[in-house]
């Protein structure tokens, strides 16, 4: 019942947050008095961009900490939704570079499933007969999406991730309201 | 060890990314393996996912499927593939762990130290 609820609120957060995200915003912006965990952290950056490295800083850590936490909870409780507000955290919160915000979600997800996975095992719920052809079709995708990423344009990654959010809102809600959480 | 450029961060980013690669594409050979066998030792059973069956025993635990694996079951092999595709992460942070060690980064190395132990308990003993 819980859970159910918890699914139809992030189904609604999430078709907010895609209405917001349609606005554009500064892909680099740069702190002059940097967070204070980032600092601490060191987790301003570089990346590779079409044209050089790109500087970039990392705003609002404690924020982006709390909702990676909720998108652990959410990704164990409904199977979807981790790498969503991954995404949304690092971009809307953190104001990471949008490629930085997909790569650094991709790599996550590997551990948060690594972390949920040995609970499945043991639990018997992995059946390899339908692991199979999710994980190679996935895998295969995996590898054509890295070497396609290099050379997308930003706006173009965005609108494809909002109308995937839209989905996914839906999808939330959908098993939320019909109870197949 | 003793060359310290060897642990630049750019060095170990690179090893780590050679790794990462490596584990996903030796578990994807696996899995495809195990998908082949299963599907010419019972791609002719129909499908059947009406009722929800538990896996098996023996392929709950990383000692079983790697038996079952070695005994050339398919299902186990399939497992198999998977439980490395999952391990390729773990073994990833253990060894940033390692070279924060060797760089004595103090706050990384308690931050990958508890990521370590979080997924080692998950993987090992954790219960749903």
């Amino acid at each position: 019942m819980r859970a159910r609820a918890l699914a139809v609120l992030f189904g609604a957060v999430l078709l907010f947050t895609a209405y917001r995200s349609t606005r554009p915003r500064e892909e680099h912006a740069l702190l002059t008095t940097p967070d204070k965990w980032s600092a601490r952290l060191r987790l301003d950056s570089t990346y590779p961009a079409a044209d050089g490295e790109q500087p970039y800083s990392v705003h609002n850590v404690p924020t982006g900490f709390s909702l990676m936490f909720i998108a652990g909870i959410l990704s164990a409780l409904l199977g979807i939704g981790s790498g969503i507000i991954k995404v949304l955290a690092m971009d809307q919160t953190m104001r990471l570079p949008f490629k930085v915000s997909t790569t650094t979600s991709n790599f996550m997800i590997g551990v948060t499933a690594a972390a949920g996975t040995g609970v499945f095992l043991r639990a018997g719920q992995i059946d390899p007969t339908l692991t199979f052809p999710v994980m190679l079709g996935v895998l295969a995708g995996a590898l054509l999406g890295a070497r396609i990423l290099a050379r997308t344009n930003t706006d173009r990654l965005r609108q494809i991730f909002t109308a995937i959010l839209v989905v996914s809102a839906l999808q939330m809600l959908y098993k939320g309201l019909r109870g197949s959480v | 060890m003793s060359d310290p450029s060897r642990w630049s961060d750019h060095a170990v980013e690179q090893t780590i990314g050679r790794f990462l690669q490596f584990g996903v594409i030796l578990a994807a050979g696996v899995v495809l393996i195990g998908a082949t066998l299963l599907l010419v030792q019972h791609g002719r059973a129909p499908a059947s996912y009406a009722v929800y069956h538990s896996a098996p025993e023996q392929l709950r635990t990383i000692g079983g499927i790697v038996r079952g694996a070695l005994a050339l079951d398919s299902r186990a092999i399939v497992q198999l593939g998977l439980v490395l595709l999952v391990a390729t992460p773990v073994v990833r942070v253990a060894f940033m762990l390692i070279a924060f060690v060797v760089q004595r980064d103090t706050i990384y190395v308690a931050i990958s130290a508890v990521v370590l132990a979080l997924l080692l308990y998950g993987l090992l003993l954790g219960r749903a």
